[in-house]
């Protein structure tokens, strides 16, 4: 064993797949001195890794996850370590076929090809030994396959160590992690210590405990997996590898069903979540099997060997088959389900790749490596970035509330706007309790409750009759209320009042203040002092790290606003980015926000205050203090619905006093409190504003996304150069607002698209761009004020042209849809004269 | 026949014993829980005998609530009914849990008759007595062969094989009889998915016998030293190969 280099440019710790592949790539980037620990011995240092199932299953709805799952899969393929076995999902319920049909629209999304539904006696062609008849179906993707992680790994860690930029040192376990100025300094292990600013925690379900030693946390729990192994089978006698038939998953029961050689390998997510602390997890020498092999609890398995005997009576049926290994594998679960990736927000130098499986290792090895040495990955992983975690979503109580109630959904049917159930009321507005007495739906953001839709304002479908869409499909009426578009429509023809509690906000004051926001940000923010600006935040290579308005509130001292999804990895960016002489201060809990808007927002909102509101005096784009009694607001003249109107920033606990204010002055102007339904839905789908995380992605860029402005500021920032290249280029894929031009169903049902379905020729074919991405919607949604509804999506120039003719695939049907707008310009208001105030304000009735 | 298969709840310890801190117990805290390996052959061959013969088998353990588990392990291989007699989780002596066995056993023989055979373990793979079965035997009044690696029913009698390290003694010993074995008896089975299955179902009769007064006082665990027998790295990849020619060629298969 070599001994520990003094000195090192990164410091990997953790052995399993994940920490082989962040430290190979590190090197293969051209890092040099690189080591990697592991407590444990090599090959298998006893982390999940090593009881892992191994297989791979390659379409996910999240497009990130099925991004590095197959890059994860290309690289097992080239170091010969992957075995294509196929995979098949299987229904054993109607619910569930519908759900195997939004696994085909995801794959064809995210460009997984060679999938298909399959019928029952198509699935026991492929297997044999199933029990076709408790099925209705399966989704058989041809591409699955099993690995031998270990193996991978160890190849990994002999390339890098070939390359001499790897030193490899196993049975060493760290026992510190020094932290200086708020940045990691040297690694100290039992066998010497490290001087290094760059530490990589790969630590698995030990991850929390060795961030903990730099005093920074990462938000993962241990949890059980059960699995057990049964064989020999008579029907792999003779089997030549480990796996010649496709791997079942039995969605409807959360487990699966694999062959193992002679064995067959039954895993579960169904059993009740077993849950572990950090600590719980023995050292090496006190455990029976290995640390993350716990005792077997028969009495969690017996319902699920019945689901199996249903399924597969011939193998798991036969009395010579024995159960010849049985284990809880303990693995890693996140509060929303996603990996840990990326810098800490709490030091700095400290990077987490944890929470990842052995589906995802290699590709989030490679996605951490480039992240690390260029500061930016080619894949998108904003769902997974280590920095989004707020306060209280980095507590064990959280962690392990959301962490089981995930874990029954492994396999779940998932709504894409479904509600956590727990831990909720974390954060909650000073107006929460008016909410509530209006009948608030309430659906969360960075814990912060945030209404959705009123109850109360049920009698505005009355009023709005049939400009109202019902829906009748239960799956599209989940999660949602036909109130939501009689909520827009009262606040495009009167006004509306919006929760805004849970934007992120912080200030950058100082001298530094104006360098600090300019080299961030892609608009001027050198502006007068009282402007607000909404730029694209962009990463290195020009796409979208985010987007988010800047109010410039004196000649150092300005304000950022964003959302509360990406809050925290946004005021991480923020914080790396601040110039000498700058300062960063949350100020989200001392604010809350109201929206005001609709064509009758300023005469709410003068008889509110004594301001002078008017347009001429308070134009779009501003932002300054008025009173409203006695409440000193921040106004600003900005809109995310497309409308007259303000957001009005007051501290919180002054929240309630303003809230009732202008709830007074409503009234008489027909006032209704709208939800976060209209907000991010269907008022910016109308407009066709983009969101961070939908249409705003890295892997997009400015001129894609329609948001190219006339010209470039001469200051520097981050982007720059890749912009401007941009500008030259012709782009990719535009962002086009489309419509769906018939709803109707084979059935004869109307069908609402809810997002992320892919965009098809009227055939049926895919459309890819030159960079090979697929066109898929980025937001679908109502548009209740020009009677569509609307998706949003990228297309290849083209097929970029107004009135072009495609398809979208929703529930296994194709719906035509057609491209509406090309670019940023909106199906409503096209010239913005509601948000410029320019059009006449209606007369209240 | 009617057959009876003692067996004791032991951690199932993976490397390396480890003792708790004022060495009095395992630490158990991240251990399972197993039968006595020896015991595992005893149930496999009491299993085997009815499977052949006809009949009924019958499992027994003293211990805490827990041992149920133990005891559906068994049913999962084939024993058809358990008996449990729970303890608050001390460790019992020999004395004290041959008695419970013996009350319980004449309970159960009282009620639906006499076992033909009765098995235990040579020894426990914890605490190594070496005296639940002799005992049981000594005051139930019937013959008793310990340390076997063969039992054969043979009509009324029960051949009983005893490996001496030279060759075989071999006993025959008329029934009903108590014999205690040794892992290598046979090779139990794995319990399949229905065995389980049906395991889960069987019945477990649970009493509660009083702990008499103990003869013998645990003074400290320890941990032999082990001889310091250590894996001795060979080298890697091809060059490790004539050093494993070597190893090969030492151990005489070459």
């Amino acid at each position: 064993m070599p001994s520990l280099p003094s000195h090192a440019r990164a410091v990997v710790i953790g052995s399993g797949i994940v920490g082989n592949s962040v430290a190979y790539h590190l090197c293969r980037l051209g890092w040099r001195d690189v080591v990697l620990l592991d407590k444990g011995p090599l090959p298998n240092p006893g982390g999940s890794t090593g009881h892992a199932s191994n297989f791979i299953y390659l379409v996910d709805h999240s497009k990130e996850m099925t991004a590095l799952t197959v890059e994860s899969v290309r690289q097992y393929r080239e170091l010969g370590v992957f075995t294509q076995s196929g995979g098949i999902e299987v229904a054993r319920t109607q619910e569930r076929m519908q759900g195997l049909t939004r696994r085909m629209a995801s794959g064809h999304s995210w460009g997984i090809d060679d999938i298909s539904l399959v019928t029952p006696a198509e699935v026991r062609e492929l297997v044999p030994y199933i029990n076709e008849k408790i099925i209705l179906g399966g989704f058989y993707t041809k591409g699955v396959g099993v690995v031998d992680s270990l193996r991978a790994g160890t190849l990994m860690r002999e390339k890098a160590v070939e390359m001499g930029a790897l030193t490899v040192s196993a049975n060493t376990e760290v026992t510190g992690i020094d932290v200086e100025h708020g940045r990691v300094s040297c690694v100290r292990t039992m066998s010497g210590d490290i001087r290094t600013d760059c530490v990589v925690i790969a630590g698995g379900v030990w991850s929390p405990r060795l961030a903990a030693m730099a005093g920074a946390r990462i938000a993962l729990t241990p949890a059980v997996h059960q699995m057990i192994d049964v064989g020999p089978v008579p029907q792999f006698a003779g089997a030549k590898s480990d796996i010649e038939h496709p791997i079942v998953r039995d969605m409807d029961t959360n487990m699966y069903e694999r062959q193992a050689g002679g064995d067959l390998e039954i895993g579960s997510y169904a059993h009740r979540p077993i849950l572990y602390d950090p600590e719980d997890i023995p050292p090496i020498e006190k455990a029976a099997l290995s640390p993350t092999e716990f005792p077997f609890t028969q009495a969690d398995f017996a319902p699920q060997m019945e689901h199996a005997l249903e399924l597969m009576p011939e193998i798991v049926g036969n009395e010579k088959v024995g159960v010849k290994y049985a284990i809880n594998g303990i693995l890693s679960l996140t509060p929303d389900g996603m990996p840990v990736l990326g810098e800490s927000s709490d030091v700095q130098g400290l990077w987490s790749a944890s929470a990842v499986w052995v589906k995802e290792g290699p590709g989030t090895g490679k996605t951490l490596a480039e992240w690390m040495v260029h500061g930016e990955s080619e894949i998108d992983v904003h769902a997974s970035d280590a920095a989004r975690f707020h306060e209280h979503q980095k507590t064990k109580a959280h962690i392990k509330a959301r962490a089981a109630e995930g874990f029954n959904k492994t396999y779940g049917i998932v709504h894409p706007n479904e509600q956590w159930a727990s831990n909720r009321d974390v954060r909650l507005a000073p107006f929460h309790e008016r909410e509530k007495a209006l009948g608030a739906f309430f659906f969360e953001a960075a814990g912060w409750e945030r209404p959705f839709w009123y109850e109360a304002n049920k009698p505005l479908l009355d009023e709005f009759g049939d400009r109202i869409t019902r829906r009748t499909a239960e799956w599209e009426s989940r999660w949602w209320s036909p109130i939501i578009n009689a909520e827009h429509l009262a606040m495009r023809e009167r006004a509306g009042i919006f929760d805004l509690s849970a934007f992120t906000i912080f200030d950058i004051t100082g001298p530094g203040a104006l360098t600090s926001v300019q080299r961030v940000t892609l608009r001027q923010m050198d502006v007068p002092v009282g402007r607000n600006v909404y730029t694209p935040v962009l990463s290195h290579n020009g796409g979208f790290k985010s987007d988010l308005t800047i109010m410039r509130l004196g000649e150092e001292h300005f304000r950022v606003v964003t959302g509360g999804a990406a809050g925290m990895s946004d005021k991480k960016w923020f914080r790396d980015h601040l110039a000498e002489g700058a300062q960063l201060t949350d100020l989200t809990s001392s604010m809350t926000t109201i929206g005001l808007w609709g064509p009758r927002a300023r005469a709410i909102l003068s008889s509110a205050t004594s301001d002078d509101v008017s347009n001429e005096a308070f134009k779009f784009g501003a932002c300054r203090v008025i009173d409203v009694g006695t409440v000193r607001v921040l106004a600003s003249r900005i809109s995310y619905v497309g409308d007259l109107g303000w957001e009005l920033y007051v501290p919180m606990e002054q929240g309630l006093k303003l809230w009732d204010a202008l709830w007074e002055a409503g009234k008489p102007h027909g006032l209704a409190a709208c939800g976060i339904g209209v907000y991010g839905t269907t008022g910016r789908l109308e407009k066709s504003y983009r969101a961070h995380g939908n249409e705003l992605e890295t892997e997009y860029n400015v001129v894609e996304a329609g948001m190219t402005a006339p010209r470039v500021k001469a200051e520097d920032f981050v982007g720059k150069e890749a912009h401007l290249r941009h500008r030259e280029e012709e782009p990719a894929a535009i962002l086009c607002t489309l419509t769906v031009d018939d709803h109707t169903s084979k059935s004869g049902e109307k069908r609402y698209m809810l997002g992320k379905e892919p965009i098809l020729t009227r055939d049926g074919k895919r459309l890819v761009d030159r960079h090979g991405r697929g066109s898929y919607v980025t937001s679908a949604g109502a548009g209740p004020s020009v009677g569509k509804h609307i998706l949003m999506a990228y297309l290849p120039p083209e097929r970029a042209k107004v009135g072009e003719q495609l398809s979208v695939e929703y529930m296994g049907e194709r719906y035509p849809v057609s491209v509406a707008v090309v670019g940023s310009t909106p199906l409503f208001d096209p010239e913005n004269l509601r948000v410029k105030g320019t059009e006449p304000v209606k007369t209240p009735s | 026949m009617k057959i009876l298969v003692c067996v004791k709840r032991v951690p199932f310890t993976g490397g390396k014993m480890v003792l708790n801190a004022d060495s009095t117990a395992l630490e158990t805290r991240h251990l399972g829980f197993t039968i006595s390996p020896h015991e595992e052959c005893g149930v496999e061959e009491a299993v085997r005998i009815i499977e052949a013969g006809g009949g009924e088998s019958v499992v027994l353990t003293l211990g805490p609530a827990e041992a149920v588990e133990q005891l559906r392990d068994a049913m999962a291989l084939g024993v058809d009914r358990g008996i449990l007699l729970q303890t608050g989780g001390e460790e019992w002596d020999g004395e004290a849990t041959a008695a419970a066995i013996v009350d319980a056993i004449r309970a159960d023989e009282a009620s639906s008759g006499p076992f033909d055979l009765i098995f235990f373990g040579n020894e426990s793979a914890d605490a190594g007595g070496y005296q639940v079965g002799l005992r049981v035997a000594y005051a139930l009044g019937r013959p008793c062969a310990t340390g076997l690696k063969g039992v054969k029913i043979e009509g009324a009698s029960v051949r009983c094989e005893q490996d001496t390290g030279a060759g075989r003694d071999v006993y025959v010993l008329p029934l009903p009889a108590v014999v205690t074995v040794k892992e290598g008896l046979n090779l139990p089975r794995y319990p399949s998915v229905p065995g389980r299955m049906r395991a889960a179902r069987k019945p477990v009769a649970t009493f509660t016998p009083v702990r008499p007064e103990s003869h013998l006082r645990l003074a400290k665990l320890a941990v032999p030293g082990g001889g310091g027998r250590r894996a001795e790295s060979l080298g890697t990849g091809a060059a490790a190969a004539p050093a494993v020619v070597d190893m090969i060629r030492k151990a005489g298969l070459l």
